[in-house]
């Protein structure tokens, strides 16, 4: 018992790491992707009032990438964003480890489950 | 409006979105979305798109600090994930297809009954009995106080639980915030999770519950880059500077009630945009 709850803390500093991590990371490209954006485009005229979607750029993936590399503010933002989306997911599969770990297998299947459940939103999201 | 200015506005704006959320248990979420489409004029599901983003930031960076104190129980908080995420895909789907102006209205009525729920009064009796699927998901926990003393607690209703908490993810997916009230709700008056425990843990489900309903806003362009990187960076630091005011001060009563009566407001303001349907 005493061994479980030993390796409980180890996995609670670990989670507690990631996710630190994750914020702090992401939010790092999110500010530089907004201080580029605000530099280029401070005194364009905005307005979100009619729901228009985003533009290629900062929707797909690939789009991302290139607008990447193609210095764009916008889509270093949204690569900032999917970071921080993807934080708890990590800590999800982090969680499975752990519990794998602990031979807690009842709770792996539980974190894998909620694993898939996310992902199923990553698949269905395009669709329907 | 020109970018610099809009932008500076929705920072400053979401600064103090989180710093109210913060102070007041609601989340960031709840002040943001009146804040920017009554406020700003901006399209609502630009405005949930923007908010669920800066509701993964702020929980995740609290679920931090809270997950290394050991009060978080990670056992309830992943079993009752599967209700949440479950729910928030569904929610962020309903969210597709419902009118904005509906939407106003749901967003409203949750807000005022958050409003009411942060004003109740704290349980903070122990349960020690002996539920069959408390036992069967190793669902009982222990949890250190300030003093180091190790209380051990036990819960029940997990079905009834589980239930209430697919609700809060499917509210958390359509409206695009933590929907940390319900999730407390179902852990506290239901299964009776103590307070501390439910508190953290609920922190800790809403980054996962977010980002389940945040991939498929993401894929149907619902998060705009220049509008999310205001909000999430004022919520954030707003939601840190509340809780450093929050361990040097206990928030005494009247200023919970202050907030209360500015939360049903905007209630109020969403309510009445939605039914006059200007939003």
């Amino acid at each position: 018992m005493t061994n479980t709850k030993f390796k409980d803390t180890d996995m609670q500093a670990i989670i507690g790491w990631v996710l630190r991590a994750g914020v702090f990371v992401s939010m790092l490209v999110v500010f530089i992707g907004g201080v580029i954006y605000l530099s280029r485009h401070s005194t364009e005229h905005i307005d979100y009032h009619e729901f228009k979607g985003v533009p290629d750029f900062v929707h797909t993936l690939p789009g991302i990438f290139h607008g990447i590399l193609a210095g764009r503010g916008r889509a270093i933002i949204q690569a900032g964003i999917i970071l921080l989306i993807a934080t708890p997911v990590v800590r999800i599969i982090f969680s499975a480890v752990g519990f794998m770990i602990e031979k807690d297998y009842l709770y792996v299947g539980i974190t894998l489950l909620v694993l898939l459940i996310i992902i199923s939103a990553i698949l269905t999201g395009h669709g329907g | 409006m020109s970018v610099l200015v809009l932008t500076l506005i929705i920072l400053v704006g979401s600064y103090f979105a989180g710093l109210l959320g913060s102070l007041t248990g609601l989340g960031g979420g709840v002040v943001i979305i009146p804040l920017l489409t009554i406020g700003l004029g901006v399209n609502i599901h630009y405005a949930i798109g923007a908010s669920l983003v800066s509701v993964i930031a702020t929980s995740s960076g609290s679920a931090a600090a809270y997950v290394k104190e050991g009060i978080t129980n990670m056992r309830i908080g992943m079993f009752l994930e599967i209700a949440t995420t479950t729910g928030a895909l569904i929610g962020a789907m309903l969210s597709l297809v419902i009118h904005a102006p509906v939407i106003a209205v749901i967003f409203g009525v949750i807000l005022i009954f958050s409003a009411i729920m942060s004003l109740r009064k704290k349980d903070t009796t122990v349960l020690q009995n002996e539920s069959v699927w408390a036992q069967k998901l190793k669902l009982n926990g222990s949890y250190p106080t300030a003093d180091g003393e190790i209380i051990k607690y036990s819960v029940r209703k997990v079905g009834g639980g589980f239930i209430m908490m697919l609700f809060a993810g499917v509210i958390s997916g359509l409206l695009g915030i933590g929907s940390g009230s319900l999730k407390v709700v179902a852990m506290d008056s239901i299964m009776r999770v103590p307070f501390k425990v439910s508190t953290t843990t609920s922190n800790f489900m809403i980054g996962v519950t977010a980002a389940a309903s945040a991939v498929v806003y993401l894929q149907r362009g619902y998060i705009d880059p220049a509008l999310a990187m205001p909000v999430v960076i004022g919520v954030l630091l707003g939601a840190l500077t509340g809780s450093k005011i929050l361990v040097n001060s206990n928030s005494s009563g009247w200023l919970r009630w202050v907030f209360a009566v500015i939360v049903t407001i905007l209630a109020g303001q969403m309510i009445y945009n939605g039914l006059s349907g200007k939003i």
